[in-house]
């Protein structure tokens, strides 16, 4: 599984090496040298926007040089003229030639844009091959945690830390969350970057085609362990994919809500870590920030407040909506116990399978996943 | 990031001191301490400097309490520069630690400290070096251009100089006592919410911002009304000096935008102070508010500090081109249209939150538009140019350093406004190495040309050039091979306010990154040779014309450094370059006649508010609760007392004027 970026440099530099002239450090270009399709659709309009722009650009500078050592004092120029300061038809050139550059580089980025979507299932492998209609988009869902990835696969049962797994030429859709502050989802060699957040939950569709391993991590600053919130993306064949999927499953550890509880406190350089099950719908409470006993899901309070809110008695029972300060991040001064920072501790909520079956029908108190948490 | 011992942080000692105890010296950064002592010991030096040479009645009297703009404006400069060189130490720091940490090496920084210092590196050079010096010139000059004696509001001009410091002095205080910022320098929640920031950092954040955006905001007003109210007879809006239209512009912008940057952290503050919840994950809140609310205003503060820049470039084209310059009035609706336009972008700082596609390309479009007018203004000072005669003088030296370096910069600037693109460039090093390359290429080389360019009229004498060359060299080559290696990097796909990296090949590019900001360093000490060594040879650099570039605007039409009054006759305008103008048409400068004139009278008002600000902030900041409400009653308390200061103005008698004046004549006769 490892990549071979010398074959994919070699095409790279075929294509674009008399357009760049990059240096031949160029196979680390990650970002000029992808593996998946959507990625390679941007790469190519940031070469196609560059070359618009070097239209403009490059006879500017040249001029700017020519002006500048043509017109020094020294030189006399025999044209000199200190009152010129009009060309109605120069003025029409200066206004009109960049202006007819960015009508083109509008339309570009118009019907890019749009194409190019996150939210947008893709509709191509790539250059040559559309996406079969029928085909199944694999479901991964990403949390970003302080300050580690989880990615559940919702259909597969399973879960991981710091390892994101694929098929080649298979459509995935990311659905992106996090737990508390904001992140970004960023495969340089897969696709473009999208932010993940807190309470909000963000897409990204994308497809890998060549088999290899790539780096993942975010991009936007959260705090300490930052720098170590990275992970490795493998893109396999399918039945080296089903054999990965195997190797999860037969980890044996099961990703229910204490787990999370415990998960999401911060920590750094996590190893990656398999779990062969998931509890269902644990995606929607991180993303309603309710996996936490106690705390009620946001998708309940937005409904409860489309249909008007809920009566006087609800402003006095706040601490189900009190998702900040759960997780002790540290700090110069730690909060003091018992107040801020404190972990929710899961009162009365033991691992799913040790729990009697009488409990687990029950939610814990205030608990308003209307979908219930159990049933493996 | 050691708790509280109990002890000290119970009782009489909390209500006293309120979170501060001895935990929040950071005795344990031992670069901090060492930065301390030095500091430390330069302070005391220079105290005792100015107490062994009896200049503190000359500081108080001439300088701290000044009204006049020409003082504050270089007061403004001297703030600027000293924080830059906080900023540059910063920016050398954390290229130092990004070229070490690799291999499993964790540099020499901690993730506490490395995260103060890219949030303070931010903060520092945009709020308190860039905002200073461009404020500094727009405070000196623009009086001058427009004829006029002072700005509309002088005790409000000491004022907003003196809030500003404030800021600057609550930022610095941050490096000593307990911590700065860990967030980032545009504090996006909810990290630097109480929740995940828990310290002081962010309140020093919020509070130095606070005091000093209520100088800039105040500064701004000033400046539109002098612009608007107090320019010579004869000079119509068509007939201003570019400099002047382009501060205009930038001061109308800071009018509109830094009351939404005042709004945004007061915000900030009810959620971390009193548990509102407007920006946290709590009861409802959303953390993406504040990145929209705190762009609205962050877009066009970008252009709040280019626009005056702008302005520089455009004088010193036409002044060392010996030329007009071309395109005039297309050069002031390409400024107007700039500003407008830079309301209507600020969605591309974060395309990658989620908008729709056609959300994200309408404000992608909006982008590239200005590109349009910026396109035209260089393309006028490359008309500017064509059949001139240029004089590369220092400040047109850097003209052209900025023309090639800003292309690149804007080119950058227009990829990443393609959404799709910049899915791949956002927050990466390629981001960094485009702001760079338009802040450093475009602010500072402004401010380099302006200080070359305007030096000789604020203090009599020209700056020298064989230091300013090496400085000019250092700086322009250190900047390329500063910050091409990080475009480099950005299509490696490196992100942003790393602090260790795991990929080894990655490390030669930090490392020709560090050797460019060597480079910078050896350009910026270089500058500071060339003050010295320009104000050792004084005599030898002396203009005595007032005028020593064959200049075209008003400010060159008096002496140099102006008199208190900046004229003794007010001049009437027929033309837009109006000395120039004067110039060609053979005025002479009227001997008799002379008046007495009316001028502000000093006044301490300013700094002792803003030493109250000081002592407010740190009560807010440490939970010094008795503190923050007695400073902030005595603020109001002098205010109000200010307001019954009637010796506010004063009369400089006819006799001083004609002294003045004819010490002016003299040393022109022997000139001439």
């Amino acid at each position: 599984m490892i990549a071979r970026p010398s074959a994919k440099c070699r095409a790279f530099l075929r294509r674009f090496a008399p357009l760049l002239l990059l240096p031949l450090g160029a196979c680390n270009w990650v970002v000029m040298a992808p593996s998946g399709d959507v990625a390679v659709q941007q790469r190519d309009l940031i070469l196609i926007a560059t070359v618009l722009m070097l239209l403009i650009v490059l006879p500017v500078m040249a001029t700017i040089a020519w002006f500048a050592w043509k017109y020094r004092a020294k030189a006399q120029a025999a044209d000199y003229d200190p009152d010129w300061d009009h060309s109605t038809s120069l003025e029409l050139l200066i206004w009109s030639a960049p202006l007819l550059i960015i009508i083109a580089l509008g339309a570009v980025t118009w019907t890019s844009t749009h194409l190019l979507d996150p939210y947008r299932p893709i509709e191509r492998l790539d250059a040559q091959r559309k996406v079969d209609p029928a085909a199944k988009r694999l479901q991964v869902e990403v949390v970003a945690l302080d300050w580690k990835w989880l990615f559940i696969y919702p259909e597969l049962g399973i879960a991981t830390v710091n390892e994101l797994a694929a098929p080649v030429d298979q459509p995935i859709e990311f659905k992106i969350t996090s737990a508390s502050i904001m992140n970004s989802f960023f495969v340089p060699a897969l696709a473009g970057q999208i932010y993940a957040m807190p309470g909000m939950q963000t897409s990204l569709h994308a497809v890998v085609n060549k088999p290899g391993s790539f780096d993942g991590f975010s991009a936007n600053y959260s705090g300490a362990g930052f720098s170590n919130m990275r992970f490795k993306f493998h893109a396999m064949d399918q039945s080296g994919f089903a054999q990965w999927v195997a190797r999860v499953k037969a980890s044996g550890k099961a990703l229910d809500r204490a787990t999370y509880v415990k998960l999401e406190q911060p920590s750094e350089k996590v190893k990656p870590t398999y779990f062969a099950s998931v509890e269902p719908r644990l995606f929607h409470a991180a993303l309603n920030m309710c996996v936490q006993p106690g705390k009620r899901c946001m998708d309940a309070i937005m409904m409860t407040d489309m249909h008007g809110g809920a009566g006087k008695e609800s402003a006095r029972d706040t601490a189900g909506l009190r998702h900040d300060g759960t997780i002790d991040v540290g700090g110069y001064h730690p909060v003091e116990p018992g107040k801020k920072g404190e972990i929710a501790q899961p009162a009365g909520m033991t691992p799913a399978a040790e729990r009697t079956p009488a409990e687990r029908g029950k939610q814990a108190p205030g608990q308003q996943d209307h979908e219930g948490h159990d049933g493996h | 990031m050691s708790p509280h011992p109990a002890s000290e942080n119970s009782g009489i000692w909390k209500l006293i001191f309120g979170r501060l105890d001895w935990s929040s010296l950071p005795l344990h950064e031992p670069i901090v301490v060492g930065t301390f002592l030095m500091v430390a010991l330069g302070g005391a030096v220079v105290l005792g400097l100015v107490t062994k040479y009896r200049l503190w009645g000359t500081l108080w009297h001439d300088w701290f309490t000044t009204v006049d703009h020409k003082r504050i404006g270089i007061m403004y400069m001297i703030l600027g520069l000293i924080m830059f060189l906080r900023g540059f130490a910063d920016a050398i720091m954390m290229r130092l630690q990004q070229a070490m940490a690799f291999n499993g090496s964790e540099g020499y920084l901690n993730a506490h400290h490395y995260d103060q210092i890219f949030t303070a590196h931010g903060v520092i050079m945009i709020f308190f070096v860039a905002m200073p010096m461009i404020t500094g010139i727009m405070n000196y000059i623009v009086p001058l251009q427009i004829g006029a004696r002072d700005v509309s509001f002088p005790f409000l001009n000491n004022f907003s100089f003196w809030m500003t410091t404030a800021g600057a002095v609550i930022v610095m205080m941050s490096l000593f006592v307990g911590e700065f910022a860990r967030t980032g320098w545009l504090a996006y929640p909810p990290l630097s919410g109480i929740a995940y920031s828990p310290g002081v950092g962010v309140d020093y954040y919020i509070w130095g911002l606070q005091i000093a955006g209520i100088g800039t905001l105040l500064s701004g007003v000033n400046l539109v009304a002098t612009i608007v109210k107090m320019r010579a007879p004869g000079m119509t809006m068509m007939k201003l000096p570019i400099f002047t239209w382009t501060s205009l512009c930038a001061n109308v912008l800071i009018v509109a935008a830094f009351p939404v940057l005042t709004a945004v952290l007061a915000l900030l503050s009810l959620d971390r102070y009193v548990g509102t919840a407007f920006f946290t994950n709590d009861m409802g809140g959303n953390p993406m508010m504040y990145v929209n609310l705190i762009w609205i205003w962050g877009h066009p503060e970008v252009y709040i500090l280019i626009l005056p820049l702008f302005g520089v470039f455009s004088e010193v084209t036409s002044t060392f081109s010996s030329k007009r310059l071309f395109g005039y009035s297309s050069m002031v609706y390409a400024t107007i249209v700039i500003a407008l336009l830079s309301y209507l972008v600020w969605l591309h700082h974060f395309f990658t939150m989620g908008s729709g596609a056609s959300v994200n390309s309408f404000f992608g479009i909006t982008t590239m538009v200005i590109s349009i007018p910026t396109g035209a203004k260089l393309f006028n000072w490359l008309f500017t140019m064509y059949r001139g005669r240029i004089r590369y003088e220092l400040p047109m030296m850097w003209t052209v350093a900025f023309m090639l370096t800003f292309t690149v910069g804007g080119m950058t600037g227009v990829l990443l406004a393609v959404p799709p693109a910049d899915f791949v460039l956002h927050n990466s090093l390629f981001l960094i190495a485009h702001f760079h390359n338009v802040i450093i290429g475009g602010v500072l080389f402004g401010l380099f040309a302006a200080i070359n360019y305007w030096w000789p009229k604020a203090f009599g004498f020209r700056l020298e050039t064989t230091w300013g060359k090496r400085s000019f060299w250092l700086w322009v080559v250190g900047f390329w091979v500063a910050f091409m290696p990080l475009y480099v990097l950005g299509l490696m796909g490196v992100t942003r306010r790393m602090r260790v990296f795991d990929d080894p090949s990655l490390q030669i590019w930090f490392q020709i990154a560090a050797l460019g900001a060597v480079m910078i360093a050896a350009g910026i000490a270089c500058m500071f040779i060339q003050f010295a060594v320009s104000i050792k040879n004084r005599a030898a650099l002396r203009d005595t014309t007032g005028d020593p570039w064959d200049g075209r605007t008003l400010e060159w039409a008096t002496s140099s450094p102006p008199p208190d009054y900046n004229f003794a006759f007010t001049p009437v305008i027929h033309d837009g370059d109006a000395w120039a103008d004067m110039k060609k048409r053979g005025y002479q400068r009227p001997l008799i006649g002379y008046a007495a004139i009316h001028m502000p009278s000093n006044t301490g008002t300013g700094v002792i508010i803003a030493g109250l600000s000081v002592a407010f902030s740190v009560g807010m900041i440490w939970y010094m609760w008795w503190l923050a409400g007695l400073s902030f009653l005595a603020i109001l308390a002098v205010a109000i007392g200010h307001t019954f200061n009637y010796k506010r103005d004063f009369t400089i008698p006819k006799d001083v004027v004609e002294r003045i004046e004819g010490e002016r004549s003299t040393l022109l006769a022997a000139k001439g």
